[in-house]
């Protein structure tokens, strides 16, 4: 078995809830999708238990009524796994893992001006990359926030 | 805030927003004690020019133009980054001699990346014969690129399914010839930063970060792999044509500016020996296969080491002609969370080497065009000329003369074969 399906197997057995989301795509590529509510547990297991001890980035996306975080992590062997979850734009909260990846702030960071998603946890600080006058309400990634020339 | 009983100040130094070494803007906002760093606040964001976003209205293929514009440096890393997701998504089957001729140029960028940096880190601790030399030879991989894409910069070589010029064997006699030049050059600097003692101890010791802190802070690349973090994309998640080329991937355990530098040194030899292996067994074949305009719904996650490290860019498909999503995580945004860690208890001196050291790209880190006004008011505001003859002076002060390293250089070129 390769490492990628020992890794899923291993991350399988643990919760059983990823069996169906859980997939390797092709070598050195993972991808998971996990609810908010279990995010932590399964983001704790895989960074510790199953060593991805690096991350990438974090992607925002805008899924309509929800915003989608994908967070893309690495371990060695070149493995990467892009772990999804999602919060309704109603209530846009996920919690902040600047504990475990410090790098993850500007991330986040980026996730809070160009989504308008909110991230308990996260320190005081400046914005990015928005100015400071930038209007409360407007989220330049969001699907509906169209350009200038667009409008 | 002035207590004439004290003799030790505590004062903000805002730096920027036009900031120094580094032609594009950037905001470091420093806390001093004396001659000391307390601590570093970064304000990024100036040159946001909001690409994400534009390339959601613009087709797959137009994007390939935009991506490589995010920085006139790493710009075949990023589009090298963005046609390997896109090619994946629609399972294109790219034609190995394309692959090739996409690392030949990443090789090449590299090269031009690096005596780049090699001269501006000369520039910072005040030893310009460094920065002439190396920008003179620099000019030999810029024509080599010029002559193979039509441009110095921004070569528009990619296009999805593969690259749009192929190469001729004149023109891997002409990249022969051009990397034995550079090679011989190389070797000569790697002697003046290695054997020369007023440059090592100049650069030993400054600007420190741990292995266990580089890791956790993310650092990537040559900042990176100075710090004992055995990583390269290259190597470990092998794209293009790396994974049938024969090549080292650098470290060190210096973990300082010294180590940063003797890793892209050491990256320039690796260079030019994939360079030579590429022109040598480069395999016949077409150069390109035919990209359908609307690409099939799917994601894919690209990685590239960029001559600063590890890009990524993540783009997923709706099925239609225009990307639904395309994220981009240039290797600056990651290492630049480590400055304030390096320079945290350093002296103010020692700053523009630090920084520049970690080969800072805020183009490829901030997209979005902003303008501060600078309060003309402010008496703490330091323009960068101020900090750079600071810091020059500072170090003479204590006994750094870069006289002798420029002679030895001179002396070394001097006895140089290969016609200038």
């Amino acid at each position: 078995m390769s490492y990628e399906e020992d890794i899923r197997q291993d991350t399988i057995r643990q919760f059983d809830f990823l069996k169906d989301s859980f997939k390797v795509i092709r070598p050195r590529r993972l991808s998971a999708e996990v609810a908010r509510d279990r995010f932590s547990e399964v983001f704790d297991f895989l960074v510790h238990r199953e060593k991805f001890n690096t991350l990438c980035t974090i992607t925002g996306t805008d899924e309509g009524d929800d915003l989608g975080f994908i967070y893309h992590l690495a371990r060695e062997g070149g493995i990467t796994l892009n772990l999804k979850t999602r919060a309704p734009k109603a209530d846009p909260v996920i919690r902040t893992i600047t504990a475990v990846f410090p790098g993850a702030e500007i991330y986040e960071r980026e996730i809070v001006d160009l989504f308008g998603a909110r991230v308990e946890g996260l320190r005081k600080g400046s914005r990015y990359p928005l100015t400071d006058d930038w209007p409360a309400d407007e989220h330049p990634l969001r699907k509906d926030w169209k350009s200038e020339e667009n409008k | 805030m002035h207590n004439s009983h004290e003799h030790e100040h505590e004062f903000k130094i805002p730096l920027g927003p036009q900031h120094p070494a580094l032609k594009e803007p950037e905001s470091f906002s420093i806390a001093l004690k004396g001659e000391k760093i307390l601590g570093v606040d970064i304000r990024l964001g100036y040159n946001h020019r909001g690409i994400e976003k534009a390339c959601e209205e613009r087709t797959f293929l137009q994007d390939v133009y935009l991506l490589e514009r995010i920085c006139g440096i790493c710009s075949h890393s990023h589009s090298t980054a963005y046609v390997q997701a896109v090619e994946e998504i629609a399972g294109l089957a790219v034609p190995p001699r394309a692959l090739y001729i996409r690392t030949l140029i990443g090789e090449l960028e590299r090269v031009h990346s690096h005596f780049l940096w090699l001269g501006v880190a000369g520039h910072e601790i005040g030893f310009d014969t460094l920065l002439m030399y190396t920008w003179r030879d620099r000019e030999i991989v810029m024509d080599l690129l010029a002559q193979l894409t039509g441009n110095r910069v921004n070569y528009g070589i990619n296009t999805i399914g593969g690259v749009r010029r192929d190469i001729t064997p004149e023109q891997g006699k002409d990249i022969l010839a051009g990397v034995a030049t550079l090679e011989e050059r190389t070797k000569y600097y790697i002697q003046i930063a290695t054997e020369e003692t007023t440059i090592v101890k100049r650069l030993s010791g400054v600007g420190i970060i741990s292995k266990e802190d580089a890791l956790r802070l993310g650092a990537v690349g040559p900042t990176a792999r100075a710090s004992g973090v055995d990583r390269d994309i290259r190597r470990e998640d092998p794209y293009a044509a790396y994974a049938e080329l024969d090549f080292d991937v650098i470290t060190d355990d210096h973990c300082d500016v010294y180590g940063r530098t003797v890793v892209r040194l050491k990256e320039l030899m690796e260079s030019f020996k994939i360079i030579r292996q590429i022109v040598a067994k480069i395999p016949d074949g077409p150069i390109a296969v035919r990209a359908p305009r609307k690409i099939p719904a799917g994601e894919a996650f690209s990685r590239y080491e960029a001559p600063r490290g590890e890009d990524v860019h993540y783009v997923e498909s709706n099925g239609g002609e225009k990307p639904e999503r395309v994220k981009v995580r240039a290797p600056t945004l990651a290492n630049v969370q480590t400055v304030k860690h390096m320079l945290k208890d350093r002296f103010l001196a020692d700053m523009p080497i630090v920084v520049a050291a970690i080969d800072p790209c805020f183009s490829c880190t901030d997209r979005m065009v902003g303008v501060r006004h600078l309060d003309g008011g402010k008496k703490e505001t330091m323009a960068w000329e101020s900090l750079r003859s600071f810091s020059l002076g500072w170090h003479r002060a204590r006994g750094f003369d870069v006289a002798i390293a420029e002679k030895k250089l001179h002396n070394l070129i001097k006895t140089q074969k290969s016609p200038a």
